[in-house]
């Protein structure tokens, strides 16, 4: 039996060559992104600016969007931002908190169900969510946190199982990530809640995932060919995990795709937004997260005792331990 | 590693099958599982976002709950200064107040301060471990002594009454005989209720946010109705306006300040009806001390009327046609019968200490929930199996052995969220789907290695020793990170995404168990048995 090679035996790609190019272009998607997030803004769910949000299903033809909104108009509890779900006949009416206290907002939420049910007898609802403002300045507030701490605490770790060279690289790589998938969903304007929070924690743990099998095979290769040049071990440590990369990526994008066309329509934003971030992130694995290490000057004495170094000189080194930190 | 001890394969068969064993209780329908022995009923929960059914967040009304505290510390006040044996023992004091967060009142003579003082030390106590008390008794202007609330006293009484809140939420809530209800304390001031399969959560909040303090007061005759309307009331009397929907015309009531009974004198209370009207009621029951005085006021009182009052709101008041013994009464409103019901049972289990709101609410629908769970286990299946034929047509018989292992990782995550009685979210079915993809991630890694070692002219055997212990190191690197970020969103998340993080976290544990452990098993067993000169890889 012949078996399936994604990626042809013993590629040389000289993917170093664009690293200014490769470098350049991430720079301004992230200049990008970051404009595209202070232009559009992103859909804040209500999860981060509270709110009430109906889930709205009708059995029969949904009427037009507009009828929906003139609808809530007459409820009279503020203006509506109404989304609709893929091809489904199913919508999200949101609403703004009203001022005041918090009974008020309460009322509010059945105030918008029964509206909806008095305007369309025949609409179902099939989820209503409320959160109060003080909840949500929480929720955002734990949610940048969280989203901050895994990006050092994963940097970190990889600074104490390599070297810092390669936990700015993760660091820098990890923004670069994180910033292009906020503005992913600036484009899309699919709501940025908490799943979406979830969906980046996920895409910073998978791309270091990703970091990590690169720069192994990086400290693997410095301590292999002592005398080789920076630029070509990188390349050829890139062309030897290449077809790794490329299975996994294909397997993931490949389950993922499934969940985003099959799966339930609410969950579609989050699994969008993990798709997306998976996709920069071979993209990255492949040019961007290594030309860091030349600018670092990342060599073969980032790992092995100079000592050492002098004596043998040749072409294969004894490892001692794993972490091998000097 | 082609020494693959025997005690190492049976322990690692034992674990795969009691994953097995421990995942099946999660497939069987309801009532199999019913039937099973109370050891083996341990199975996946589903989250509100599956099942379908409420979850509320509620937070106490500090600042009135502190209010709470003071009125009560100035009910003490007056009680100990007028002491235990007589008009003797008094202690005259006057300019009692409690504004400023604190009580303040004069010691009108001053030889009785130290006396004064004293009565009010017994009456505090010490509170957290500190050894602080939960009042500071301070003299100023050397009459004048001023009782503040230290922060450990504050802190203290925010606790117990979160404790007892908590206790009497799970009253009422249980009380609605809905299935498996979760109500837990969250930080300082909050309650998490969730309530699975519930669809219209009105009834729910209409029950849980009640403060349920019922007091029956009389009504005060001698009030001038012009002057009450202007705000002017005699001494002892307040004014205390109608529930929404209540009182016929009058706006409120003129009402003695004096409680003729309250709601801790109850033993019963239940949703009836009004014999001659027909109109749902609560019929309500007093304890003995609770009946007497109910007798004593009502004889006293006959052609009077008296108030009931619900959360300081005007229910209803009646006149009191003749004396009312027996100790049962019944407290008529506009109730409908599922609001007598909420009522009855917020009643039976005694008032909150403390006025809670809802500030979080998330609902979904059993509907909405089944369709997920169809959809999100569709689309789970077919991207499992998708990613099964990619890695039998990429690695062949290593595929193979990569997809085996893989099987029983599913089975293994379900077990253990079973064992942990961990819950299923939506976002825990992509993390499953997830888990899936990175799961071979690892075999990918290490057969990909084996290749190259291949490549590089090794032997079968070495190539495959090279490519998992090669391997290891990064896919163990890889692990730790994603542990990590699982790890801040099971800290920093709440429901559904702590779902999520689980699944994970729990993936990447069993993960990297069968797709190095499990899959070394098979691939040294097949090179043992077979000795193969060339591996097609």
């Amino acid at each position: 039996m012949r078996l399936l090679k994604l990626v042809p035996d013993d590629t040389n790609y000289d993917f170093l060559k664009w690293r200014k190019l490769a470098s350049f272009m991430s720079f301004f998607l992230v200049v990008v992104s970051i404009a595209l997030v202070a232009v559009k803004g992103l859909n804040l769910g209500i999860d981060f600016v509270g709110g009430q949000s109906v889930r709205v299903e009708f059995t029969q033809e949904m009427p037009p969007i507009e009828d929906i909104r003139e609808a809530v108009r007459e409820i009279g509890i503020g203006e509506a931002t109404i989304q609709q779900f893929g091809s489904d006949s199913a919508v999200s009416i949101r609403t703004a908190l009203p001022d005041g206290d918090k009974a008020a907002a309460e009322r509010a939420g059945q105030q918008l169900v029964a509206g909806i049910q008095k305007a369309f007898p025949t609409a179902k609802t099939g989820s209503v969510e409320t959160v109060s403002g003080k909840v949500s300045e929480e929720l955002l507030r734990t949610g940048a946190i969280s989203l901050a701490l895994a990006m050092l605490g994963i940097s970190i770790y990889i600074w104490i199982r390599f070297e810092w060279q390669f936990g700015v690289g993760a660091l820098g790589r990890l923004f670069h990530e994180v910033a292009l998938t906020f503005g992913f969903f600036a484009i899309t304007q699919l709501q940025f809640d908490l799943n979406s929070v979830a969906a980046l924690l996920t895409i910073v743990g998978y791309s270091l995932n990703d970091t990590i099998v690169v720069y192994d095979r990086i400290r693997e290769n410095l301590k292999k060919y002592r005398k080789m040049d920076i630029v070509p071990l990188l390349n050829l440590s890139i062309n030897e995990t290449l077809a790794r990369t490329v299975m996994t990526s294909v397997s993931i994008l490949l389950a993922l795709g499934v969940l985003l066309v099959m799966g339930p329509d609410v969950i579609f934003g989050f699994t969008a937004a993990m798709l997306f971030g998976v996709f920069v992130g071979t993209y990255s694995s492949i040019l961007m997260s290594t030309p860091v290490l030349v600018w670092l000057k990342v060599g073969p004495h980032s790992f092995v005792p100079r000592t050492v170094a002098g004596i043998e000189g040749g072409e294969r080194v004894e490892r001692k331990d794993d972490g091998a930190v000097v | 590693m082609l020494d693959f001890p025997r005690w190492k394969t049976i322990g690692i068969s034992i674990i795969l099958l009691l994953g097995i064993l421990f995942s099946i209780p999660s497939f069987l329908p309801t009532k199999a599982f019913e039937s099973l022995p109370g050891f083996a009923q341990a199975k996946v929960n589903l989250g509100l976002d599956l099942a379908g059914g409420s979850h509320l967040l509620l937070e106490a009304d500090i600042a009135d709950l502190r209010k709470t505290q003071l009125t009560n510390m100035e009910k003490t006040v007056r009680t100990a200064m007028r002491g235990d044996s007589g008009p003797d023992d008094d202690i005259a004091i006057g300019e009692l107040s409690n504004a400023g967060g604190g009580i303040s009142f004069l010691v009108r003579d001053q030889a009785q301060l130290d006396e004064a003082r004293e009565r009010l030390f017994s009456e505090t106590q010490g509170a957290g471990l500190t050894g602080q008390r939960d009042w500071n008794i301070n003299v100023v202007d050397s009459q004048r002594i001023v009782l503040t609330p230290t922060s450990a006293g504050q802190a203290q009484a925010v606790a117990n009454a979160m404790d007892t809140a908590r206790d009497i939420i799970d009253k009422r809530v249980n009380a609605l005989g809905t299935r498996e209800p979760t109500i837990i304390r969250e930080g300082n001031d909050r309650v998490v209720v969730q309530v699975p399969g519930l669809q219209d959560p009105a009834a729910l909040k209409e029950l849980i946010g009640k403060t349920a303090r019922l007091e029956f007061r009389m009504v005060d005759t001698n009030a001038d109705p012009a002057e009450a309307a202007a705000g002017r009331v005699p001494v002892g009397s307040e004014i205390v306006p109608y529930a929404e929907g209540e009182g016929s015309g009058a706006p409120f009531e003129v009402l003695r300040r004096q409680v003729m009974i309250s709601g801790e004198q109850l033993i019963n209370a239940q949703q009836s009806y009004d014999p001659q009207s027909g109109q749902p009621v609560v019929s309500i029951r007093f304890d003995s001390g609770g009946s007497s005085t109910f007798a004593k006021v009502t004889a006293q009182n006959v052609g009077k009327r008296f108030a009931m009052v619900l959360d300081g709101k005007v229910l209803s008041a009646p006149s009191i046609n003749e004396p009312i013994l027996g100790g049962s009464a019944q407290i008529s409103g506009s109730f409908s019968v599922a609001s007598a019901n909420a009522l009855a049972i917020s009643l039976r289990s005694g008032a909150l200490p403390v006025k809670m709101t809802v500030v979080e609410e998330r609902t979904v629908s059993p509907e909405l929930g089944q369709d997920s769970i169809e959809k999100g286990v569709l689309a789970g299946i077919i991207a499992t199996v998708a990613v099964l034929t990619l890695m039998l047509v990429v690695y062949g018989r290593f595929g193979g052995y990569a997809n085996l292992a893989l099987v029983f990782n599913v089975f293994l995550i379900i077990a253990i969220m079973a064992a942990f009685n961990a819950t299923l979210t939506l976002p825990g079915i992509a993390g499953f789907v997830l888990t899936v993809g990175a799961a071979v991630d690892a075999n990918v890694l290490i057969n990909e290695r084996i290749r190259e070692e291949l490549k590089r002219g090794r032997r079968p055997f070495q190539a495959v020793e090279l490519g998992y212990t090669e391997a290891s190191r990064a896919i163990f690197d890889a692990n730790v990170t994603n542990v990590i970020a699982a790890a801040l969103m099971f800290w920093f998340g709440s429901g559904p995404i702590k779902g999520f993080a689980v699944v994970l976290t729990i993936g990447i544990v069993t993960s990297v168990f069968t797709a190095v452990t499990v899959t070394r098993m098979f691939v040294a067993h097949w090179l043992r048995t077979n000795r193969p000169t060339s591996i097609n890889i």
